[in-house]
């Protein structure tokens, strides 16, 4: 058994390691698809302070990654047009810049949260699943109907964006930014947990009333951890759609809700790796049984009943061998 | 925009409720009372379908079709609850909903593996197609009107059966305090299983109803799931009166939107204009229905409350 600070070490090691050895040895397609992991573990990352900390089962996480993509693809397709986002009551202009793009992903996000987490705290349990669902089916359908932004078929940017100082035309370069960002933000995680607004909302997770009694809003704690978990989802959003070059309302489908939950579940709930562990394990699930038959929907399947019947606690659970009790 | 096209949508409307309620109410059930979160209903619909289109393909008969999907989704779902869901119940929501999720990847791609890619077609029997005259001249076609009255029928049926018999009363009592019907020597274990198979069972009596007005295919169950889980949460989990009144809710608010909001928009806007976002509200209408009754009262319509 491996102690789970280890455990994590390794897990970072291993995804900065792969694509090194890719780059070396020419393997862009590796790249790629460890770049593709390291954003899906940055929005489940995201989802896991809302979800392992809070309690917050958000059924509606997409919506944020959504946003972030739409920023990115917004922004973006109007750069490369030419044409000004806005004109009255002043100029909004496109931009290819990262930075930008990521904070106005971000903001949004943020406004996006704080609106839907106002509303939606009012409910709890079940409820709460279902009313970040259907806002997240709300969004879904705008997308689709807005027709200035491509409705269904979404929006293609020709060029990847840019960051000073870097080529992000190279498929490491851009590995490397998505890399930091991750790294940074499961630090922001630890310190999140560790600080005194962690623990006031692990607290308002296992009873809220103890939480209340000491003079605590529980439902501040828990809209404060919404937003900053949305605003993270938001910046992998941008962050996937500049990998793809390409924006479409699938991004904010309850399928892909259902994916970035998954992630956290497949690793184990509340851990610091864990979404980064079931974000890794999925997409290399979906690659290598996707070569092996037309049919490997039913393998992922089958792999993720046995990990949920006989591995509680996630993968992370099953390899330190120690369950921590999620509620 | 005349009253005979407002009634015509309205029936389809109803329609489109009823065949909702049939996948809800089984839902609602297997929520409220073993507090699971089944995202694999939408199987047991798409197995029902299936089910009919490969036994009328077979017999040309459509009444042995329907026997057949309801048999082939209930036996499916004793199945599943006994093999699998059974050991999720004690485990929370999260544990659940990957499970479950697992289960329509499981079945989806067996359904695709069985019967390949390309939608099968179930036609309506000749006794029911065709359109039917209705007070006031209104042609509408007759096979929707049978699906209206077949689903407020079991919606009856299922109302009888759960507030007059025996099993509906351990049903009722099992959704309040598990532990104690078990005490009092009711077979807990048996009660969910049986739960199980009646709900599949109507999830597979709509699949197969709505199979033969659409194609039947692989992933038709998922889109029916939200929307039934909607219906669920409007109507307040575990209540059968709340699923009927919110799946007719979100059947009329889906077809009437999708015909009046764009309508409603070209009073004050451009055609095209009115067109696109008329019909982006439409799509967003029973979202929205959800989002305002669950604010309005956070447990449902007829939910218990906290």
């Amino acid at each position: 058994m491996i102690r789970e600070r280890h455990l994590n070490a390794l897990v970072l090691l291993l995804l900065f390691a792969v694509p090194l050895w890719a780059f070396f040895n020419d393997a862009p397609f590796t790249i790629t698809l460890a770049t593709r992991a390291v954003i899906f573990a940055l929005a489940a990352v995201g989802l896991n302070i809302a979800l392992g900390l809070g309690g917050l089962v958000s059924f509606g996480h997409a919506v944020f990654f959504g946003i972030g993509g739409y920023s990115m693809g917004i922004l973006a397709h109007h750069a490369q047009t030419y044409t000004p986002l806005m004109e009255a009551p002043f100029l909004i202009e496109g931009t290819k810049s990262m930075p930008v793009i990521w904070l106005v992903a971000m903001v949004t996000s943020a406004f996006a949260a704080l609106l839907i987490g106002l509303l939606s705290l009012r409910t709890a349990g079940v409820y709460f699943i279902m009313i970040t669902l259907a806002f997240g089916q709300m969004f879904y359908f705008f997308s689709i109907s807005w027709a200035a932004y491509g409705g269904e078929d979404g929006l293609s940017v020709y060029v990847r964006n840019g960051f000073p100082g870097v080529n992000t035309l190279v498929p490491i370069n851009f590995f490397a930014i998505c890399f930091v960002i991750l790294c940074l933000v499961v630090l922001l995680n630890t310190l999140i947990a560790k600080s005194p607004f962690g623990l006031a909302l692990s607290a308002a997770r296992q009873v809220p009333q103890r939480v209340q009694t000491v003079g605590l809003d529980p439902t501040r704690l828990k809209l404060v951890a919404f937003v900053i978990s949305g605003v993270i989802t938001g910046l992998a959003g941008a962050l996937f759609a500049d990998l793809n070059r390409f924006v479409s309302p699938t991004m904010f489908s309850w399928q892909m809700s259902g994916e970035i939950m998954i992630f956290i579940i497949l690793g184990g709930v509340a851990r610091l790796c864990g979404p980064i562990i079931g974000a890794v394990t999925f997409v290399m699930l979906e690659h290598f049984l996707g070569g092996l038959s037309e049919y490997w929907h039913i393998y992922l399947g089958v792999l993720l009943l046995i990990i949920v019947l006989f591995a509680r606690g996630g993968l992370v659970g099953l390899i330190t061998g120690r369950e921590v009790a999620h509620d | 925009m005349s009253t005979l096209l407002i009634i015509e949508q309205v029936l389809n409307g109803l329609q489109f409720g009823v065949m909702l309620f049939l996948m809800a109410a089984g839902l609602t059930l297997i929520f409220g009372v073993m507090g699971l979160i089944n995202l694999a209903h939408g199987s047991l619909y798409m197995i029902g379908a299936f089910a009919a289109a490969a036994v009328a393909g077979l017999t040309g008969s459509f009444v042995l079709a329907l026997i057949a999907a309801m048999a082939a989704a209930a036996i499916a779902g004793v199945l599943v609850e006994m093999l699998i869901i059974r050991r999720l119940y004690a485990t929370d929501h999260l544990d659940q909903v990957l499970a479950t999720f697992a289960l329509i990847l499981i079945f989806s791609e067996g359904t695709r593996w069985l019967f390949g890619s390309f939608p099968l077609f179930l036609n309506i029997p000749d006794y029911f197609s065709g359109p039917v005259t209705l007070p006031g001249g209104i042609q509408y076609p007759l096979y929707r009107l049978v699906l209206i009255c077949v689903g407020l029928l079991v919606a009856g049926a299922l109302g009888l059966f759960i507030t007059r018999t025996r099993v509906g009363i351990q049903i009722r009592a099992g959704k309040n305090d598990r532990e104690m019907i078990a005490a009092l020597g009711v077979d807990i274990s048996k009660l969910y299983t049986l739960i199980f198979a009646l709900g599949a069972a109507l999830a597979g009596l709509a699949g197969a109803l709505v199979g033969a007005i659409q194609s039947v295919q692989v992933g038709m169950g998922e889109p029916v799931l939200i929307l039934a889980f909607v219906v669920i949460v409007i109507g307040g989990i575990g209540s059968i009166k709340g699923a009927l009144i919110g799946a007719l809710l979100v059947g009329l608010t889906d077809t009437l939107g999708g015909i009046f909001l764009p309508e409603l928009f070209k009073l004050f806007m451009a055609p095209s204009a009115a067109q696109s976002s008329g019909s982006a509200l439409a799509s967003m209408a029973i979202y929205i229905l959800m989002g305002v009754v669950l604010i309005w009262r956070p447990t449902g319509l007829f939910g218990a409350r906290i």
